[in-house]
């Protein structure tokens, strides 16, 4: 059994050591996330997890890589891709030059998703995707574009669903199980660690992607990240989030429209 | 036995189920009083469709508001809240619900075990969780942790599930505080206060 108290514990080391704060994550899923890398990494107790964070610099990389959830898919929520091809590009296409911040992209499958649509918007040849993690190892994974060739049919099924008529695994290469993205793709895609707990804004951006990352934040959590992504939005720019989470009742909402059902807003001030 | 469920408050009523769980609902739902005093939690196995018709049918049964959770929504007494698909469900100390999509826990995303454990955790002997038909073993650990922290475990007898085997799991692996049919099952729910 662990305590609340240990847990405070151990996130003061991660900040006074280390400098990473998790102090406004959501508490439950955090405690979760802990007491599963206790028993993944077979520590008999939490006193010496807390011991091998505190000494052992090289198994920090490990700890955040665990403790935050990296699950993430290729065109998850297929009526959300739908939308953004008919109702978010084409006005985005009317711009010389289109900027998008995958903020929190985890392993990059959303990065790739959304690489996909430019390309067949015929908008990719003037579009940045800018993608962010705190994890410089998951971001190893957004740079090679290299995915389990198992997941493709699921892949495939729901690239379909968002209105794809292309042939699916035309944009990859199969090798030893394994699915290589095309280097068309990849090339656009400009990676970078950023902490949406600690950093501020570094560009202006036309869309701003953020899907199933709030939901691990507390609500003053949110709300900082969200006036960082307002911060960081042009005028008329693009928010999605996932489709449990919401603008409403934070301080932004004002400034923002949503744009129908699937969890995209306008910038409108 | 009785007597301590009607001395128990409920603070929070857990209800988890697998494959033939929705037709225990679709049954047990109609018969509920229309003020529920506590807040109630349904945690089911079901595709990913994405949409969110279940929580609309469910909403046809009751007269309780039943809703899908949303993202650190509070928990509000006399409301049925519906944990979404591919998410699964945690509840935090300040009481607001909480998502998360981590790995699927004994296949299952949401896992009744997530939500059992982490509200036992916050509502420890004021949480009554429910477990119904299921081919799995998902609930049975959660169950426990319920028990652990003084709540009450409660499970569809398995004679009356379409699908025995969840409920069974968890009656063999702890000391199950009550084994119910559907109307037995209406008539307790609706005698906690």
């Amino acid at each position: 059994m662990i305590e609340e108290e240990d847990i405070d514990l151990l996130l003061n080391d991660l900040f006074d050591l280390y400098g990473y704060d998790f102090t406004r994550y959501s508490r439950a899923s955090l405690k979760r996330r802990i007491i599963r890398l206790c028993s993944l990494d077979k520590f008999p107790s939490f006193a010496e997890l807390r011991y091998r964070v505190r000494n052992d610099p090289s198994y920090l990389k490990r700890f955040v890589e665990e403790v935050t959830v990296n699950v993430t898919e290729m065109f998850r929520d297929p009526a959300f891709y739908k939308s953004l091809r008919e109702e978010v590009l084409p006005v985005l296409g009317t711009k010389p030059f289109i900027r998008v911040w995958h903020a929190g992209c985890s392993t990059g499958e959303e990065v790739y998703s959304m690489a996909i649509l430019l390309k067949e918007a015929n908008l990719l040849r003037r579009s940045l995707l800018y993608a962010t993690d705190l994890n410089p190892s998951v971001l190893e994974k957004v740079r090679k574009g290299i995915f389990p060739l198992a997941l493709m049919k699921q892949y495939s099924e729901s690239y379909i669903s968002s209105g794809g008529t292309a042939d699916f695994s035309s944009y990859y290469t199969a090798q030893y199980g394994q699915a290589k993205f095309d280097s068309e793709l990849s090339e656009k895609i400009i990676i970078s660690t950023h902490n949406l707990v600690s950093d501020s804004s570094f560009n202006e951006f036309d869309l701003i992607l953020c899907r199933n990352v709030l939901i691990y934040f507390d609500k003053e959590l949110q709300d900082r990240v969200l006036k960082l992504f307002d911060a960081s939005l042009g005028t008329l720019g693009y928010l999605a989030l996932g489709t449990k989470e919401t603008l409403k009742f934070s301080a932004v909402q004002h400034k923002f429209k949503q744009l129908n059902r699937e969890k995209i807003w306008k910038k409108i001030i | 036995m009785e007597e301590n469920h009607l001395n128990r408050r409920c603070e929070l009523l857990l209800i988890g189920g697998s494959a033939g769980s929705l037709e225990v609902l679709f049954r047990l739902l109609p018969l509920l009083r229309a003020d529920l005093p506590f807040p109630v939690a349904l945690v089911l196995h079901r595709r990913n469709s994405g949409d969110s018709t279940l929580s609309e049918l469910l909403a046809s049964k009751t007269l309780n508001p039943t809703q899908e959770v949303e993202d650190k929504e509070p928990v509000t007494p006399g409301t049925i809240y519906l944990a979404p698909a591919d998410y699964h469900l945690l509840i935090e100390h300040n009481r607001t619900f909480s998502l998360d999509y981590s790995e699927k826990i004994n296949f299952s995303r949401p896992s009744i075990d997530v939500t059992f454990e982490s509200a036992a955790e916050v509502y420890g002997p004021g949480l009554v969780a429910i477990l119904l038909s299921g081919a799995n073993e998902d609930g049975t650990s959660g169950l426990t942790a319920v028990k652990q922290a003084g709540g009450m475990a409660v499970a569809q007898n398995p004679d009356t599930a379409q699908m025995p085997f969840m409920p069974h799991y968890a009656i063999t692996h702890l000391p199950i505080d009550h084994v119910f049919d559907t109307i037995e099952m209406a008539a307790f729910i609706n005698s906690l206060t």
